[in-house]
């Protein structure tokens, strides 16, 4: 009898050493018992499909579309090319005569709600490399990031809202080599919330270079001033 | 008559039976132990196409998690950024690197990376990144502490009864994401006031945002 309780020890401590602990490092796949239902035959975001020549699940947006349901003001079928239209501040930036918006669109009202929204949208699209001032001192500045501006020199103090969001939405101007180096950030903010970035940068400047008259004289008290 | 059987063959029946009670222990004691994911899963750290490290990104630089993963907010998949993403500092930043071969391939060419997906629940559940984020379910809840891993690894079981305990008792997890301290990617936050100070602003959190995390099955299994 002892032999086979030996045994039988040998062949805990085998299992022991082969299958090993929980939370050690792997790099193998997990192993599944039983896999149930665990995989189903249906698509799931960004994963692989055969399907399509391209073998991605996820379908490219073609060009010039805009996701149904997704702006701001109500659509209504048939209605979408004017709706659009009338909207070009609000997506572009830009006047009904082509001009660079110089005033916020009227369907974004600038209130407290919208700069805490612009802030905190800043605070992760924008400030790892402009800074959480916008001085262009972001933490990236020390790993090579060098062309990173500021916001508080004269030409950008004096750039339209309408230029500020197009910057946000299309990347910075050109180089001479036609290299942006800042990219778009339109896959990663909505326009509503560009505007609310860009109310968010129009305080940072006003925070570096504004004048003691910027301030309404029933609030100066709150400053100290 | 000579004796067929010595004397001790007496206690082996006795004997046979305590050996099936012993053996019986360590084989449910094993299944316990190994039949889970947390043995299973956790600890699965794949070899990625990048050797990407968020202990360098979101831990010592700071980047916020949504940088990247930015539909997380939005959608109840939490993405993977496009090269794009990495191409907004890497076009300037360690542009030779051989490392990020790949990824300046993807970019120039619009083919995807082959990721590895590394936490991953059954087909059959349903789960809801947004939900959870936006009322105050912290990343490091279900990830763990991925700031300060080199190579990700599965932290959490991710198993129904790891799902439920927090279903059941979610005023010990929840964030209050107004306060801007608390934010939901903040992951070595923890409430100033300790396990009661959690507990009661947890518990202010359900009543004012009417936190009701289903614990039927069709919650989940839809």
């Amino acid at each position: 009898m002892r032999h086979v309780y030996f045994a039988t020890f040998f062949l805990a401590v085998l299992t022991l050493s082969v299958l090993g602990f929980r939370g050690t490092r792997s790099t193998r796949p997990p192993l599944e018992l039983f896999p149930d239902m665990d995989h189903q035959a249906h698509l799931k975001p960004q994963a692989e499909s055969a399907f399509f020549v391209d073998g991605r699940a996820d379908r490219p947006i073609p060009p010039y579309t805009v996701a149904y349901g997704f702006a701001p003001v109500e659509h209504k079928l048939g209605e979408d090319d004017a709706n659009l239209a009338a909207n070009d501040g609000l997506y572009r930036g830009k006047a009904a005569d082509g001009s660079w918006l110089k005033t916020f669109p009227a369907s974004v009202t600038v209130d407290a709600k919208l700069l805490a929204r612009g802030q905190d949208r800043f605070t992760i699209y924008c400030a790892p490399c402009h800074g959480a001032l916008g001085d262009g001192q972001g933490i990236t500045k020390q790993y090579g990031m060098t062309t990173t501006p500021t916001y508080f020199d004269e030409r950008r103090v004096k750039l339209t809202v309408g230029e500020l969001f197009n910057t946000i939405t299309v990347g910075s101007l050109p180089t001479p080599e036609g290299k942006r180096n800042m990219l778009p950030y339109a896959d990663k903010l909505s326009p509503e919330d560009r505007w609310a970035v860009v109310a968010y940068v129009r305080a940072l400047q006003r925070a570096q270079v504004g004048k003691l008259t910027d301030v309404p004289a029933d609030h100066r008290k709150e400053l100290g001033l | 008559m000579s004796k067929l059987f010595p004397k001790s063959a007496n206690r082996l029946p006795l004997q046979i039976v305590l050996y099936l009670f012993v053996l019986g222990g360590i084989a449910s004691a094993g299944i316990n132990y190994y039949a889970t994911n947390k043995w299973a899963n956790v600890g699965y750290a794949p070899v990625q196409p990048v050797p990407y490290s968020h202990s360098l990104h979101a831990g010592q630089l700071g980047i916020d998690c949504r940088y990247c993963h930015s539909n997380v907010e939005k959608s109840g998949f939490a993405n993977l950024p496009t090269a794009q993403t990495c191409m907004n500092c890497h076009s300037q930043v360690k542009t030779d690197s051989p490392l990020l071969a790949v990824v300046r391939e993807s970019y120039a060419t619009g083919a995807p990376l082959p990721w590895v997906q590394i936490h991953e629940v059954p087909d059959y559940v349903y789960f809801n990144h947004s939900v959870h984020v936006t009322r105050g379910v912290s990343c490091v809840e279900c990830h763990g502490r991925i700031d300060k891993m080199d190579v990700v690894e599965q932290a959490k079981p991710l198993t129904m009864g790891f799902c439920l305990e927090c279903h059941r008792a979610p005023e010990e997890h929840l964030r209050d994401l107004r306060d801007p301290a608390q934010k939901v990617t903040q992951l070595d936050w923890m409430h100033p006031k300790g396990v009661d100070g959690q507990r009661d602003q947890g518990l202010k959190l359900i009543q004012d945002l009417k936190i009701k995390p289903p614990e039927s099955c069709s919650g989940c299994h839809r």
